[in-house]
């Protein structure tokens, strides 16, 4: 598949979609981008007076690219005629930055294992300037759909 | 290796994943990983790549399926080993 065709194939939608464009995509890695939308209804209780982006919404955008989108290459290339897709089972990360409405940022993630339709990958996510947000390990499960 | 010492290594790697405390000093051949342990099914695959690293074997994907109790990764650790 192509990177548009999984991009299209990521069952996460609005308003739970964190994925914009994937840039690169191999059976090894993915980059991806996301920016966050200015009038993100999360935005209004964290916090009422200085809007950050929650922790957990950075792991779902690092898992949408990371877990999702490569876990559903590398489905796809086992098995192109499977009604799977991956789900997020498992995350280490660490925060090292903050991110604010509006902030386009980029998630990078290399495989570490894909076994028995369970992937796990080393993943980091980096502002436009390039300093590190957050960075750990997630996996997760091909389930079907 | 003997099955006591197969058997207790085991029980090492199962140990991080085990999420039923009063199961934990209860482990017997017949102990169900997900069942008796409440292991998440979705470790499994860190479980056996714990054992290929700790025992120096190669365990098939499809091997995965078969490690259902205690004596089922007991039993494939030997066929491993040759035991």
């Amino acid at each position: 598949m192509t990177k548009e065709e999984i991009l299209a194939a990521i069952p996460q939608q609005e308003p739970f979609r964190f994925i914009d464009r994937i840039l690169e995509l191999d059976e090894d890695h993915v980059v991806a981008t996301y920016r966050y939308r200015e009038d993100a209804d999360f935005y209004r209780g964290h916090f009422p007076s200085r809007p950050i982006t929650p922790g957990v919404i950075l792991i779902e955008t690092m898992a949408q690219a990371a877990v999702v989108a490569l876990g559903l290459y590398l489905l796809h290339r086992e098995d192109p005629d499977a009604k799977i897709t991956t789900l997020f089972s498992h995350a280490d990360v660490e925060f090292a930055g903050i991110v604010l409405p509006g902030t386009e940022v980029t998630t990078s993630a290399k495989k570490v294992f894909y076994r028995r339709r369970t992937l796990r990958v080393s993943a980091e996510m980096r502002l436009p300037g390039g300093s590190l947000v957050c960075a750990g390990t997630l996996s997760g499960t091909g389930v079907p759909l | 290796m003997n099955r006591q010492d197969i058997f207790d290594k085991i029980i090492s790697i199962l140990a991080p994943f085990i999420r039923n405390e009063d199961a934990r000093d209860k482990i017997s051949l017949k102990t169900h990983l997900l069942d008796d342990l409440k292991i998440n099914s979705a470790r499994l695959v860190d479980i056996i790549l714990e054992f290929e690293d700790v025992f120096d074997i190669q365990i098939e994907d499809e091997d995965i399926d078969l490690v259902e109790t205690v004596e089922n990764a007991v039993q494939l650790i030997e066929s491993k080993l040759g035991a």
